[in-house]
């Protein structure tokens, strides 16, 4: 029996996409870790903007650009006090996470020289794979891969192994987005802070259930996107520790991240606008901001304790299913549920749920290399949210068992 | 309704035109009331797919964009295409199949002429946007080139 904390009923009218239905049925909701629904604060505030003071930011001397410049800025604060970064000028608005490691990776290419390590973990989602390989491509950088065991756990007595001199650089995810493992990032990043070698994790998967406090882990690089807690799609955030980002070069070239230009030489601009080339995602910054106030007045904790009994009641329940696995075994998990029936095929389960309005996702969830440890061509994955239900858990377990009769 | 509505017979296409078929099979998905129904005999008709041979199952042989893998070989039967397939997905078998169903055991010509909007008239036009995670967009894609491909041979 589910005790909850919150006040599901109540949050769940906070989101007009609920009321919706899908194929003639209500929609269930559990593709939360590829994007998460929008909570009507956020709709309002996206609205807000763009009624009352849609103008570009920065430059302008009139009155809406300076109003939309203050709620810009304030809303880089709120980022900067939920992650516990020292100074706001950490804080970098991207337009997802995968544009905050690429912004680094880039960076990086003008530190890497031939025979310089980076270590990523075998549980990255490819977005955290492929940035790292052009570098290596690009400087003759050698790629070392943390594995990983049954359970969808690393392996850390390796990953102490691969550390040593060479060792320029160190990526992992918080949280895998194929398994819903919590990676021990206190042990990685302090091991590679040893020997000297700078870190970078990527929060994208962890930012909705767990508030990562980067002084506290002393990480290097953080990266988020806003659209996978409850903000929305194309913003997201890269902290930096603010010695390395002076110590980067910028990324791209353009407005706002200069501070004088002549034919013969281009000065840059300061933390943050050095990174920030050419008129942001305004409006989408804003928004995350208001995302940010939305999860953390409900608090996360509350919703962190919430999320793990619906996956512990969504667990028991889906492994009473005859022939279900259930893939990244850990106890340190967000309510991911990754699974496959004996004999069937994830996408077929997938296209029958659908049809009866329960959203999942299906296929190798960009983690290719996690499939092929497994030996599967992926999985059905179950991701849930504070908002979702123990009865949508109900409905999704009636589902796939009405999906594998049909397909038996 | 549920089960077997209408064992197919393939040898029946011989004699008929791709538009005929095509016919036939939108007049099948019409009887039934539901998505439950018409998935059900999707799933059924994948059972009775013309196996690709075991030696065909190439990675060369896969067709791209498909979240499920999908095999397909074509080969000339006197003037005619005869298409063999398979995939590790139910629903995507059932899907290959009423293509095969409609397009094999036609002249190249005729295959690569023909029409597809019978694919919306049973109800799948869902599976026919591009981004679909099924490819039926590449399986007709597959089958039609492999069309033109033998139409030069031919020629």
């Amino acid at each position: 029996m589910i005790q909850t904390v919150l006040d599901i009923l109540s949050i769940r009218k906070d989101f007009p996409i609920l009321n919706r239905k899908v194929n003639g049925y209500p929609l269930v909701y559990l593709d939360n870790a590829a994007t998460s629904q929008t909570p009507k604060k956020v709709i309002d505030a996206i609205v807000d903007y763009y009624s009352n003071y849609n103008a570009n930011i920065h430059r302008g001397v009139h009155t809406l650009s300076q109003e939309a410049t203050d709620v810009y800025e304030q809303a880089r604060q709120k980022i900067q006090k939920h992650f516990n970064a020292a100074k706001s000028h950490e804080i970098i608005f991207t337009s997802g996470t995968t544009h905050g490691i690429n912004l680094v990776a880039n960076g990086f290419a003008s530190f890497l020289e031939k025979g310089d390590e980076i270590i990523v973990s075998a549980l990255e989602h490819h977005s955290n794979i492929v940035p790292w390989q052009m570098l290596c491509e690009r400087t003759g950088a050698v790629l070392k891969v943390i594995p990983m065991n049954m359970e969808g756990k690393l392996i850390m007595e390796e990953y102490h192994k691969l550390l040593s001199h060479r060792t320029k650089l160190v990526f992992c995810n918080h949280v895998s987005n194929a398994l819903g493992t919590i990676n021990s990032i206190e042990e990685i990043i302090t091991a590679a802070h040893n020997i000297g070698a700078a870190v970078l994790i990527d929060g994208a998967q962890a930012a909705p259930h767990i508030k990562a406090d980067v002084q506290k882990l002393d990480v290097d690089f953080y990266v988020v996107s806003a659209h996978k807690m409850c903000g929305p799609t194309g913003v997201g955030m890269l902290y930096g520790k603010e010695e390395w980002l002076n110590k980067l070069p910028p990324y791209q070239g353009g407005g706002e991240m200069i501070a004088e230009v002549t034919f013969e030489k281009t000065t840059y601009a300061d933390l943050p606008h050095k990174f920030e080339a050419g008129t942001p995602n305004i409006c989408g910054g804003i928004a995350f901001g208001a995302a940010l106030d939305y999860m953390n007045a409900i608090g996360f904790d509350a919703i962190a304790q919430y999320e793990h009994e619906l996956l512990e009641y969504a667990s028991k329940e889906l492994l009473a299913i005859d022939g279900l696995k259930i893939y990244g075994d850990t106890k340190e998990k967000t309510a991911v549920i990754s699974f496959n029936i004996e004999g069937l095929h994830p996408y077929d389960i997938g296209s029958i749920l659908d049809k009866l309005g329960v959203a999942v996702r299906t296929g190798h969830h960009c983690a290719q290399p996690i499939m092929d440890f497994y030996k599967i061509p992926g999985t059905v994955r179950a991701s849930f949210s504070f908002y979702n239900t123990k009865e949508e858990v109900d409905i999704l377990v009636a589902s796939v068992q009405r999906a594998k009769t049909m397909l038996s | 309704m549920h089960g077997i509505v209408t064992i197919i017979q393939w040898a029946q296409n011989l004699d008929m035109s791709i538009k005929e078929i095509q016919e036939e099979i939108v007049d099948e998905f019409s009887m039934f009331e539901d998505w439950m129904q018409r998935y059900e005999y999707m799933i059924e008709l994948g059972k009775s797919l013309p196996m690709i041979k075991e030696q065909y199952k190439t990675d060369d042989n896969i067709i791209k964009g498909c979240q499920s893998k999908v095999w397909v070989h074509a080969e000339l039967e006197g003037d005619k295409l005869v298409f063999t397939a398979d995939s590790d997905a139910i629903i995507t078998k059932g899907i290959i199949a009423i293509l095969i169903r409609a397009f094999s055991n036609q002249k190249p010509k005729d295959i690569i002429e023909a029409e597809t909007s019978f694919i919306d008239e049973i109800g799948l036009k869902e599976h026919l946007s591009p981004t679909r995670a099924n490819g039926l967009v590449s399986m007709i894609k597959q089958l039609k080139l492999y069309a033109v491909a033998y139409q030069t041979q031919l020629n």
